[in-house]
């Protein structure tokens, strides 16, 4: 992952902003700059909670070039507690513990490593939700 | 706007070719629709391709495979529609016919992934899919099919062997096709045991890359009669689009570019789905094969499977698919398998298909997905009486 796109999406990897329509109010993730409900622009910044359920879910036996290292992994829908599903990796839970439904939070953990001395992207993965 | 028939097709073997080069490919594949047209040239060339960059470290493909087949100087360009990309080829051939900027219209699909590890394809196929969003967290395409598959299962309460059908009926055909990959036969059991690719989606569940090229000739309805093969004449060619991104969709069991894409040809060719002699749909994976019926009207939501289920996809069915092996058994060279579709759809017209002719088939249907369900290209082919 090329570093000057992940400073470009440093607010989304991080901090999960997205954007909420002047419109018609609807919250939207990822950020995409037009309403897909209504059209209007939409560009107010919107940060979600990072809290949501597992829509559906999918175990990675056979990884991409770049997520070797962490496969077996896996990956989600999440429906986000403000309505919008993001597509994110699961982790810290065993993928037969994980069902639809599983309550869930995001995580700031590492993506993927260019190796031993290269950059290391890091984003959000989503764990199941403690109990606080 | 002119009418457009179909006066040639060529295909070749769906495999490993580690003898052959992307461009020998292709030039198999339209010297045979060339042959098979009675034609020696053509106005113009479209090669639909997804990954000859990425894979080959060739892109440039029209005017590559325009100078190797020996017409430079043609007009010729390349097109890109993900795994869509050679019905998106036959599209534009359609439009120029149709439109009367070109007479004779050759379209070849074209897919080396031989010369790739199994992981760079993997990773290069992940490109249909959204880089921004879905690839950069680790999502594979059959991750992405995994996804549906699961919530499909878990919204209606199928279980994993209900899908056995789509690929026991898919090898079954493919028994009796030269140019398929797979001339295999799965057995139920057999699709069950299958290894783990992306839970729930197993081996038996996901079509084989491979290697391959297929052709169709293009020219105006009226012309047709003066070619050897019985014509056949496009009746409805459409094109519907939906967020590339799985999380972006209304609702991501319902395929809407789908939907959209084979009404406007349903409403082009004057005909419904009760009028569909045989589907090629796009069955990359085993749940894409059910969301297709259900998105183009062979089925209400959510019992997709369930017609598989009740023995109606095969070739006496109400609605045979995969007719001569689909993309699980015949291979799916990605940016070829759209032309694939459309010449085996040619071949059920013309009464070619032999052991698996449909019989009387007057009417097919064939529709090449892109990534999930963006870019969703169906052709109505019509048999000329």
């Amino acid at each position: 992952m090329s570093v000057p796109r992940t400073w470009r999406l440093r607010q989304q990897r991080y901090r999960l902003v997205g954007e909420v329509c002047d419109r018609c109010g609807v919250p939207i993730f990822p950020p995409r700059d037009v309403c897909p409900e209504c059209e209007a622009p939409a560009k107010t910044p919107f940060t979600f909670s990072g809290r949501g359920e597992v829509y559906s879910y999918s175990t990675v036996y056979h990884p991409p070039v770049g997520f070797k290292q962490d496969a077996p992994y896996t990956v989600a829908l999440v429906r986000l507690e403000e309505g919008p599903l993001v597509t994110a990796q699961l982790t810290d839970v065993e993928a037969d513990q994980v069902e639809v439904g599983m309550p869930v939070e995001m995580v700031t953990r590492r993506l993927q490593a260019e190796g031993e001395e290269g950059v290391i992207s890091y984003g959000y993965k989503f764990r199941p939700l403690l109990r606080r | 706007m002119r009418d457009v028939a179909i006066i040639g097709i060529g295909q070749t073997k769906v495999g490993e070719h580690w003898e052959k080069g992307l461009r020998h490919l292709a030039l198999e594949a339209l010297q045979a629709a060339m042959v098979d047209a009675g034609v020696d040239r053509v106005d113009t060339l479209y090669v639909g391709n997804m990954l000859s960059g990425e894979l080959t470290g060739q892109e440039h493909l029209g005017a590559l495979v325009a100078d190797f087949a020996g017409m430079r100087g043609v007009e010729a360009v390349k097109v890109e529609a993900a795994c869509g990309s050679g019905a998106a080829a036959l599209r534009l051939g359609y439009i120029a016919v149709a439109g009367g900027m070109a007479d004779v219209v050759l379209v070849v699909g074209v897919e080396k992934m031989t010369d790739a590890t199994g992981p760079q394809n993997t990773a290069a196929l992940a490109m249909a899919a959204d880089a921004d969003y879905e690839a950069a967290q680790g999502l594979s395409f059959v991750a992405i099919n995994g996804l549906l598959m699961r919530r499909y299962m878990y919204e209606y309460g199928y279980r994993k062997e209900d899908f056995a059908p789509f690929t026991v009926n898919a090898h079954a055909n493919a028994m009796n096709n030269p140019y398929a990959m797979f001339r295999v036969r799965v057995t139920p059991g057999s699709y069950t045991r299958a290894r783990m690719i992306a839970d729930p989606i197993n081996l038996m569940d996901s079509s084989p890359i491979g290697d391959g090229a297929a052709a169709v000739i293009l020219v105006p309805a009226d012309w047709a009669r003066r070619f050897p093969q019985p014509p056949v004449r496009i009746a409805g060619s459409a094109v519907g689009t939906d967020a590339v991104a799985l999380h972006d969709r209304r609702d991501p069991l319902v395929m809407e570019g789908a939907a959209l894409s084979a009404y406007r040809a349903y409403q082009q060719a004057g005909v419904g789905p009760e009028e569909i002699d045989l589907f090629e749909l796009h069955d990359a994976f085993s749940i894409m094969a059910a969301l297709s019926l259900e998105a183009a009207g062979f089925a209400r939501r959510g019992e997709g499977v369930r017609l598989a289920l009740e023995g109606k996809i095969g070739i006496q069915g109400r609605v045979p698919v995969a007719t001569m092996g689909g993309l699980k058994a015949r291979g799916h060279p990605v940016g070829a398998t759209g032309v694939y579709q459309v010449v085996e759809v040619v071949q059920q017209l013309r009464g070619e298909a032999g052991a698996n002719q449909v019989p009387d088939a007057r009417i097919g249907m064939a529709q090449n997905i892109g990534g999930s369900g963006a870019t969703v290209i169906t052709h109505i082919l019509e048999r000329m009486e």
